[in-house]
C-alpha cells in the first residue's frame, strides 16, 4: 500500500508545483487569521493570551500590524469597540474562556450600530489539551445574538477572517470568528488574496446617541433591530451565506461545521455533506432541504450538540451523535464510530509524561515552603498551577483566573480558626493583573478576622502561553518600553500595610519563614515572590537592554 | 477515490525539537507541491511532557491528524516515548529512534530530531535538496552546519542499514 502512494507522491513532485506554489504558504490558522487582518487593514488588534489563540496577535504584529496585549479579555473587546466606533477595524482575540470574562460587553455590543467592524475570534478548546474547561462558544453567539463564523482549516481562517470583517461592516454589528485547537495549530495550506473586500474607511467620528448609548429607551428598539438584521443574515446565509456542499451519496449526508468537516471527509468520502460556514444565524431552510434531499441525515459537530438541536427544534429529521463524542476532540475514527452508531468504550490512549515544573523554576521554592507549612493553597491558572502534581501536591483549589483570592477568603471566612490560619491565595503575576486586582480589593473591603495571605508569583513573564508581555513587565507586546504598574505600589496604594517583595529562591528556609510569620498575624499580607522565568531570563535581559539604547 | 496520504507522527518531550522536526518534514513536502497538513498540541509542551506531532502529505490531506494505527512512520526522540506512541504506527510501519544513531557522532546533541529525520529521508521520494534548503529556512544560521552535519550522519546511517522499501 505505501508503495503505491510513493509513487504517486512521486509523480506529483515530479510536477513540481513551485510555480502554482507563489502565492501559497503553510501556515497555521492562527497565522491565517492574522494574516486576514493584515490584507483587510485592521487597525488594531488586542486580546489576551490564551492557548491556543495566543500566535494570532504574534503573528498580526510580526507581519506589520499594530498589536497590543489588554490586560484582560474584557478591556480588549471594549477597547475593539472604540476602535468600530471610529469606524476602523478592530481583531480581539482570546481563548473560549476568556468570552466569559468579556461576556458583559459583548451581550450588549450585539444590539449597539457599529461603524466600522469588530471581530472577536475566541478558540474553544475540544479535549482540554490546554484549559480548565470544554465549554463550546456557539452558545455564545445564540445567547447574544452575535453572527458566528466558524473556519475548518487554515484556508477557511484566512478567508472567513475576511469575510467576518465584510458581515460586520455590512450590517454594522460584531461577529465572533470560533477558532478550535486543531484549526489554530495545524499548519495548512493558504492560498492569500482569494477574498477581496472593500478598503478600510478612514476613522471618524459621528454622534449617533440611540444606536449607541443603552440606556433602557435607547436598548429596547436597539434590541428589536438586532433581531431584525439577525433575520436578514439568516436570509442571506440560506441564500447565499458560507456553506459548502460537497455532492455525494443520496442515501447518507452529513451536516457539519468547523474542523469536524475534515474528519467526516476522511471517514465519509462518499457521504453528501452540507458544511455550515456561519453557524449562527443557521442557515436553517437550507439544512432542511439537504437533509430532505438524503434518506438518512446525521449531524457530526465536535462538543455540544449545538447543530442538531437547532435543526430538531426547527423540525428537521436528523440523526445526532452519541453522548459519549460530546466529550473531547472528534478525528476521523471517532466520526467512523458515530457513522457505525458505536458507542462501545473507545481504548484508553497509554499515558505520556505529564508536563513538569521546569528543573531550577522559581515556583519550585515556593510550593516547597507551602507544603512544609501544610497549607491550604487557593491557586490559580499558569504554570504554577503544576504545583497541584507530585511532588508538590500543595495547591487544593483551581477555577478561573483571578479566582485565588475570592476563594481563598471565602474559605478563611468558613473554616475553623486553626485551619483559617493555613489558607493562602496564589497566583501569578499575569493572572494578578488580569483579575486579581478586584479580588485584592474585596479582601481590603471584607477582610476575614484571621488576616489574609495573597502570594503573587512574579517571574516577569506569562510563561504558560509561550512567555507574553503584560501590564507589570513594563513592556507592550513588541517588548518596546511603555508604562509600567508596579505592583507594591498598586498593593499599598489599596492600605495593604505588610507587603514584601523576596526572591524565593535566593535564601528558601528565610522565605518560608517569612509565609509563616504572615500567616501568624491576624493582618492581611501581601508578599511578591519576585524571580524571572529561567526561560525568559536571557529573552528578558535581551529586551531590556535594546530599550535601554538611546533613540533618535 | 483519491489515494491516502503518507502519516508521520514524531514524538518526544518538550524541548527536544519535535516540532521543530516537524516543521521541517513538512516544508520539504509542501516545496515539493504536495497537499501537506501538520497538527499537534502546544500548551505545556515546553514544560518537559510528553509532545507528538503529525505530518500527513500527499495528492489531498483531510484531517491534520494522522488516525491512531495508521502511521506509516513513526520518529521517536526520546527513547522512552516509543512506547507511549507505539500504538500510532500502522501494520509494516516503519520506527526510527535514537537506537539507530551513534549519539557521540553528533556535534550539537539537540540535534538528534534532524538526525532522525536524516534517517527518514532515505525512505521518502524527496530529493536531498529539497531536505537541505528545509533545513536552511527553518534553522538560525548558527545552528545550520552541525543539524546539516547530523542529518547527513542519520541519511548514511540508514544508507548503510539497508535500503527501505
Amino acid at each position: 500500500m505505501y508503495t503505491n502512494r510513493k509513487t504517486l507522491i512521486t509523480q506529483a513532485f515530479s510536477l513540481n508545483a513551485l510555480q502554482q506554489q507563489r502565492a501559497l504558504s503553510l501556515l497555521s490558522g492562527d497565522e491565517a487569521v492574522a494574516m486576514a487582518a493584515i490584507d483587510a487593514g485592521v487597525k488594531l488588534g488586542t486580546g489576551y493570551p490564551g492557548t491556543p489563540s495566543t500566535e494570532i496577535l504574534e503573528t498580526f504584529e510580526t507581519l506589520g500590524g499594530t498589536a497590543q496585549w489588554a490586560p484582560n479579555e474584557k478591556v480588549a473587546i471594549e477597547v475593539g469597540i472604540g476602535v468600530a466606533f471610529a469606524g476602523a477595524r478592530a481583531l480581539v482575540t482570546m481563548k473560549h474562556v476568556g468570552l466569559n470574562v468579556a461576556a458583559d460587553p459583548l451581550f450588549t455590543v450585539a444590539a449597539i450600530r457599529l461603524d466600522g467592524a469588530l471581530i472577536v475570534a475566541s478558540a474553544d478548546d475540544p479535549g482540554m489539551a490546554s484549559s480548565q474547561n470544554e465549554q463550546d462558544n456557539r452558545r455564545y453567539a445564540q445567547a447574544a445574538g452575535v453572527t458566528m463564523l466558524e473556519p475548518s482549516d487554515s484556508q477557511e481562517a484566512y478567508e472567513f477572517t475576511l469575510r467576518a470583517i465584510e458581515i460586520s461592516e455590512r450590517w454594522q454589528v460584531p461577529v465572533l470568528l470560533r477558532m478550535t485547537t486543531r484549526v489554530c495549530h495545524s499548519k495548512t495550506i493558504v492560498r492569500r488574496g482569494t477574498v477581496a473586500i472593500p478598503s478600510p474607511r478612514p476613522p471618524h467620528f459621528e454622534h449617533d446617541f440611540p444606536s449607541r448609548v443603552m440606556i433602557p429607551a435607547y436598548a429596547r428598539p436597539a434590541h428589536l433591530r438586532l433581531r431584525k438584521t439577525l433575520s436578514a443574515i439568516a436570509a442571506w446565509n440560506d441564500k447565499a451565506g458560507l456553506n459548502q456542499l460537497v455532492p455525494g451519496s443520496s442515501s447518507l449526508g452529513i451536516i457539519t461545521s468547523g474542523v469536524a468537516f475534515q474528519y467526516v471527509r476522511e471517514a465519509a468520502p462518499e457521504a453528501s455533506v452540507l458544511k455550515v460556514g456561519v453557524t449562527y444565524p443557521l442557515p436553517i431552510e437550507r439544512m432542511r432541504a439537504f437533509a430532505a434531499s438524503v434518506k438518512r441525515c446525521l449531524v457530526i459537530e465536535e462538543g455540544d450538540p449545538y447543530l442538531v438541536e437547532a435543526a430538531r427544534s426547527a423540525g428537521i429529521a436528523v440523526e445526532g451523535k452519541p453522548e459519549i463524542f460530546r466529550f473531547g476532540e472528534l478525528n476521523s475514527k471517532r466520526v467512523r464510530r458515530i457513522l457505525d452508531c458505536d458507542s462501545s468504550p473507545e481504548p484508553r490512549p497509554v499515558p505520556g509524561k505529564p508536563p513538569a515544573l521546569c528543573p531550577g523554576c522559581p515556583h519550585r521554592s515556593v510550593y516547597t515552603a507551602l507544603k512544609n507549612l501544610d497549607c491550604i493553597v487557593a491557586g490559580d491558572i499558569g504554570c504554577y498551577s503544576l504545583g497541584v502534581l507530585p511532588p508538590f501536591e500543595a495547591m487544593d483549589t483551581l477555577v478561573c483566573m483571578g479566582a485565588a483570592i475570592g476563594v481563598g477568603l471565602g474559605l478563611r471566612h468558613s473554616l475553623p480558626l486553626e485551619e483559617a490560619k493555613r489558607v493562602v491565595s496564589v497566583l501569578g503575576d499575569s493572572t494578578f493583573v488580569h483579575s486579581g486586582i478586584t479580588g485584592l480589593v474585596e479582601m481590603v473591603y471584607n477582610p476575614p478576622a484571621t488576616g489574609h495571605l495573597v502570594l503573587i508569583l512574579d517571574n516577569g513573564t506569562t510563561a504558560m502561553t509561550g512567555m507574553q508581555e503584560h501590564p507589570g513587565t513594563g513592556r507592550t507586546l513588541a517588548h518596546a518600553k511603555t508604562g509600567k504598574v508596579v505592583f507594591e505600589d498598586l498593593v499599598r496604594s489599596l492600605g495593604i500595610r505588610n507587603v514584601h517583595v523576596v526572591d524565593p529562591t535566593q535564601d528558601p528556609p528565610k522565605f518560608q519563614e517569612l509565609i509563616q510569620t504572615c500567616l501568624e498575624t491576624p493582618e492581611l499580607s501581601v508578599v511578591i515572590a519576585r524571580r524571572d522565568c529561567l526561560l525568559a531570563t536571557r529573552s528578558i535581559r535581551e529586551y531590556e537592554r535594546c530599550n535601554e539604547q538611546p533613540t533618535n | 477515490m483519491s489515494s491516502q496520504p503518507i502519516n508521520v507522527v514524531i514524538a518526544g518531550l518538550g524541548g527536544q525539537g519535535v516540532i521543530k522536526a516537524s516543521d521541517i518534514l513538512a516544508d520539504v513536502a509542501f516545496s515539493s507541491g504536495l497537499d501537506v497538513k501538520k497538527s499537534e498540541l502546544h500548551g505545556m509542551s515546553q514544560r518537559g511532557g510528553s509532545v507528538s506531532s503529525d505530518v500527513r502529505f500527499g495528492e489531498r490531506v483531510f484531517s491534520p491528524m494522522v488516525p491512531e494505527g495508521e502511521a506509516d512512520f513513526l520518529l521517536v526522540i526520546a527513547p522512552d516515548q516509543v512506547e507511549v506512541n507505539a500504538a500510532a504506527l500502522g501494520q509494516g510501519g516503519i520506527l526510527i529512534d535514537p537506537s539507530q544513531i551513534d549519539e557521540s557522532s553528533l556535534t550539537n546533541k539537540k540535534s538528534m530530531n534532524v538526525a532522525l529525520l536524516g534517517v527518514l529521508s532515505l525512505h521518502l521520494p524527496f530529493p536531498v535538496e529539497a531536505w537541505t534548503a528545509a533545513l536552511e529556512r527553518n534553522l538560525p544560521e548558527k545552528l545550520r552546519e552541525a543539524n546539516l552535519l547530523s542529518f547527513s550522519i542519520g541519511r548514511a546511517v540508514a544508507q548503510t542499514t539497508g535500503q527501505p522499501q
